[in-house]
């Protein structure tokens, strides 16, 4: 508890205690007047006083003002029936002091344990000097810098390993628990825990850049980003309490002035006042305005622990309508690994042209370029390659050793003029020609990752209507992949642009409250995720280009967590819409009854408090994710 | 240019209004109140000193709320 709720809990008790014992106490007039006021003042003078400034201020309905008024209508009401029964007034003010200390602790107890779920900064780097280890502040840490982490500390600070064994725990990361091991030489990200063996390594970034500061930075600003839901909310609020302060003055005087005028009955006036009293308890809009940035915090909270950082609640609430699902095929579905698996109608040694097609795309970074300079095995000399031409979605066309050499696709050929063998089996088709002549194919494929057939399935139970797959890819094999996974719709043969292009169109055919998701790796279709309705960058580890892109970052690159961001979504946007409906239907229901007069101002506060905590219980329930 | 400041306040509500104020205060291009993690992040407009903008955006908050607390 702080401070400031230590004080409220004392005051409550100290006026729970007055109240009893001026029960007890036999006076009457005015000395058991003065007794009441003083339990009154004690509870609720920061009310009035907060209440008496904002009517200087100009800002006449708030909370504390309906309170106020509330309370010191009740008082007036007991001291004119000469009842001397001044319990009420006080008990409704004790009530939503208790009512208000609860929400504090509440909800500041959560965002404490929220925020320390998803706290992985790490506090100190250890430095070596002179053979001793040293704590500094990772701010202070210069790149280049050799650090040690010892088994059980997290990892500060993104380097590479120069000395040491270890395995790795990568769950703050990306909410899984597989290790992972990393030798010398390895890039290691920071946020990660450090298991078995004392780690050197060789910062690589600041900490400001590093993999666990960008993360923190996203997580902490996720809730800035306001939903619908909580736009909604503010705005109703500001026009709510004036609605309700003026219904209440309209409920004190307009009954009692028609029955006087215009039915000849008595005017009941402390009735009708007491009524709008009640009317005023009531009406305090808190549970709402509580519980509904409190779910989406807690929302955000427990995906980020499953390895699914949301950049903000409204992306939040627009992944829950995802209907749509697009892909990217490499590296989303597939690993991304390629592998050459047979080299066809070749008339040179198959070594021989491995090393020209290794040779000719040398300088480029596209997983098919690597799987060939792989499949070559041997090390590159730059120096035999000269004017590299690279033709975007066909191939490249460079000299090795003053030879001419084109490595492409079948587009590749057709613009050479070159006559080419049509493969028959699945896979990325490499058509060379080498010095002016075919020169035959080599055949890579791809691996679909394990869990993608899974995926798709369980996208399809989470309400998705439709899965669509671009590729880069030819025809055929996007078709097999398509077929094998179970996807709605593929387009093949997309340059970079024509993705965006195709995005588009699914985007104008679809009606306006259905989402489009675009699922990508986040390195090379940065366009396309911030073109779609939602952009998920999957694989995020340890690259800042798809934190950077995305609108939803998957740190695992296992194809069935989008599955799970969207049930968490849905998950939490179901608790905003039960809450708010809960807390209009009982505030909506409660104010009615107080208008007839069948519930009193007990009752009335019993519900406004009630409503909160129980909302408050239930936004709590968005955190427990895991087992979605 | 951006500014991180923490914040104390108690109720939602009070975040409401108190980010509704910080937004109408002069100098401040946009700014938004983080209930949750207890941040305030001011945007302010080009060449505006942000330490008299916060003065003026404190005293607009406590205005609204008289219990909050922004650290400066």
């Amino acid at each position: 508890m702080t401070k400031k709720q230590k004080k409220m809990l004392t005051r409550i008790i100290l006026t729970t205690v007055m109240l009893i014992a001026w029960n007890f106490v036999p006076v009457e007039g005015f000395p058991r007047l003065g007794l009441y006021l003083i339990a009154y003042l004690v509870i609720g003078y920061d009310i009035l006083r907060k209440a008496g400034q904002g009517i200087l201020n100009g800002r006449m309905f708030d909370e504390n003002f309906l309170m106020a008024v509330a309370t010191i209508g009740a008082f007036a009401l007991a001291v004119y029936d000469r009842s001397g029964d001044y319990n009420e007034a006080i008990a409704v003010m004790l009530f939503y002091q208790i009512g208000e200390l609860f929400q504090s602790y509440a909800v500041g107890k959560s965002r404490k344990n929220i925020s320390a779920l998803m706290d992985i900064r790490p506090d100190y780097a250890n430095i070596e000097k002179d053979g001793k280890l040293e704590q500094v502040d990772p701010d202070e840490v210069a790149i280049g810098t050799v650090i040690v982490v010892q088994p059980g500390e997290k990892v500060p600070i993104d380097g590479i390993v120069r000395q040491g064994e270890s395995t790795l725990n990568t769950s703050a990361l990306t909410g899984e628990s597989l290790p992972r091991d990393v030798k010398e030489g390895d890039e290691i990200i920071s946020g990660c825990i450090n298991m078995t063996g004392v780690l050197r390594i060789e910062t690589t970034k600041e900490f400001g850049e590093s993999t666990v500061s960008k993360i923190l930075e996203l997580v902490e600003n996720s809730s800035s980003r306001k939903s619908r839901s909580e736009a909604f909310i503010s705005k109703f609020a500001r026009v709510y309490t004036p609605a309700v302060c003026y219904s209440a003055l309209a409920l004190a005087f307009l009954p009692p002035l028609v029955r006087l005028a215009f039915l000849g009955m008595a005017p009941q006036w402390e009735d009708w006042i007491y009524r709008a009293l009640t009317f005023l308890v009531i009406s305090c809009p808190c549970a709402l305005v509580i519980s509904i940035p409190l779910s989406f915090f807690a929302g955000i909270g427990g995906a980020s622990r499953e390895g699914i950082l949301v950049k903000g609640s409204n992306y939040l609430e627009t992944l829950s309508e995802a209907r749509y699902v697009v892909f990217d095929k490499t590296g989303t579905l597939t690993k991304g690994v390629f592998e050459v698996s047979a080299v066809h109608h070749n008339d040179m040694d198959q070594a021989k042209l491995l090393e020209y097609a290794a040779l000719a795309e040398c300088a480029s970074s596209h997983p098919i370029s690597k799987s060939l300079q792989r499949a070559y095995g041997k090390d590159i000399d730059r120096s035999r390659v000269t004017d590299i031409e690279e033709i975007g979605g066909q191939g490249i066309m460079a000299k090795v050793d003053g030879i001419s050499v084109a490595a492409g696709n079948d587009k590749l050929m057709k613009r050479l003029g070159m006559a080419y063998i049509d493969c028959h089996s699945v896979g990325t088709i490499i058509h060379m020609a080498v010095d002016g002549h075919y020169a035959g194919h080599i055949v890579i494929s791809d691996v679909v990752k394990p869990h993608a057939k899974e995926a798709m399935e369980a996208l399809k139970k989470a309400g998705v209507k439709k899965t669509v797959m671009l590729t880069g890819d030819a025809k055929r094999v996007a078709q097999q992949v398509a077929s094998e996974l179970g996807i709605d719709e593929v387009h093949s043969e997309l340059l970079p642009g024509d993705k965006v292009e195709q995005v588009e169109k699914l985007l104008a055919a679809k009606p306006e409250k259905e989402k489009l998701a675009f699922v990508g790796d986040g390195i090379n279709d940065a366009p396309v995720l911030s073109r779609a309705d939602i952009g998920i960058a999957m694989g995020a580890m340890g690259s800042d280009a798809a934190i950077e892109a995305a609108d939803v970052v998957l740190m695992d690159d296992d194809p069935m967590q989008i599955a799970k961001a969207i049930r968490i979504s849905r998950k939490c946007i179901g608790i905003v819409y039960q809450n708010i409906v809960f807390a209009l239907v009982i505030k909506f229901g409660c104010l009615a009854l107080g208008a007839l007069g069948v519930a009193n101002m007990w009752f009335a506060i019993f519900a406004d408090v009630g409503v909160m905590v129980i909302a408050v219980l239930n936004a709590i329930r968005a955190l427990n994710v895991h087992k979605l | 240019m951006k500014k991180t400041y923490k914040i104390e306040v108690d109720c939602a509500n009070c975040a409401n209004l108190m980010e509704t104020e910080t937004k109408k205060t002069a100098g401040v291009k946009d700014a938004t109140v983080n209930f949750m993690t207890q941040k305030m992040i001011v945007e302010f407009e080009d060449g505006q000193d942000a330490a008299a903008v916060m003065k003026n955006v404190l005293k607009a908050c406590k205005k609204v709320e008289p219990d909050c607390e922004i650290e400066l």
